[in-house]
């Protein structure tokens, strides 16, 4: 089993990178972004046995910072 | 007295700060992040500043679970004093010791230089050296140096006086200026400016020695 974790800011917290990148499309010309927020997507190569449980651990323990950031386990 | 540095691969200001340490009186052991505990008698425990595990997933996050941490963590539960300055400060918010996260600058750019801070905090043996609202210039060499906390954080903070110190022209687009913060009890400050770059003549600048020299009066066995 595969899981992808994606990783984004909280929506209230600043994303200058974000925001670096929707000022960039808007100066190559791209219109109508209203705005840009940058994540990670983390995938696990998963042995079997491995439960959702054990990845949402692995994502409150380690992989998100939960103060900032939320996150979304996939499993494919 | 004791003061223990930990060094993690990546860290870069562990000798400074070590050299910072012992300049005031300080005995110190050099601690690798694969221990499990922390010398005995340790009055202070030291996270320094750099790039451990190369700022991999987030700064400091890494760092943050290695095993020595465990014992970090255990120490200031108990009541220990820890100062994390720069990626140390990254860490302490990583492992939960110390609230909000550090984000990457406003501004985006990595910034080296010094910048004028103001001691804000009182009753804290981190900041018994200076005077209350009293100026310093120290260094600060980060990518990512921006505070944030939530309002709630940030009242309590502010509520129970504990910001160290502030930016005076906010370098890094922190939260309410915020250049360093302390723990509930007082005991454990996080903090981006590198006092251990300030601490002696040959640094271009002193301010920083008294932040030494305070903790080490503090600490002193009476």
């Amino acid at each position: 089993m595969k899981a992808r974790v994606h990783v984004m800011l909280k929506n209230g917290v600043l994303d200058p990178q974000g925001e670096a990148v929707r000022h960039a499309l808007g100066a190559m010309g791209f219109e109508g972004v209203n705005a840009v927020r940058q994540g990670k997507l983390i995938e696990l190569d998963l042995a079997e046995g491995v439960t959702e449980a054990d990845v949402t651990e692995m994502c409150e323990k380690l992989l998100a910072n939960t103060v900032i950031e939320s996150y979304r386990v996939e499993l494919i | 007295m004791r003061a223990a540095v930990v060094v993690f691969p990546g860290s870069n200001c562990d000798r400074d700060l070590a050299v910072a340490f012992e300049a005031v009186g300080f005995q110190v052991s050099m601690v690798w992040h694969k221990e499990t505990g922390l010398p005995s008698g340790v009055d202070i425990v030291g996270i320094p500043g750099g790039f451990s595990y190369g700022d991999y997933l987030r700064c400091g996050a890494i760092a943050a679970r290695s095993p020595i941490c465990g014992a970090i963590t255990a120490h200031a539960g108990r009541g220990g004093h820890v100062l994390g300055i720069c990626n140390g400060f990254q860490v302490l918010t990583e492992t939960g010791i110390l609230p909000g996260a550090l984000l990457r600058n406003a501004g985006l750019k990595y910034i080296c230089r010094t910048v004028e801070l103001e001691v804000v905090a009182r009753e804290t043996v981190f900041t018994a050296g200076y005077r209350p609202g009293e100026v310093v210039r120290f260094p600060i060499a980060h990518h990512d140096g921006n505070y944030v906390a939530d309002d709630e954080t940030l009242a309590r903070l502010r509520g129970e006086d504990r910001i160290a110190f502030t930016y005076r022209d906010n370098p890094n687009g922190s939260r309410a200026d915020i250049a360093g913060v302390l723990s509930a009890n007082r005991r454990v400050l996080g903090m981006m400016p590198h006092p251990e770059r300030a601490a002696d003549a040959g640094h271009g600048g002193t301010d920083g020695a008294a932040l030494f020299a305070g903790l080490a009066q503090a600490l002193a066995p009476v």
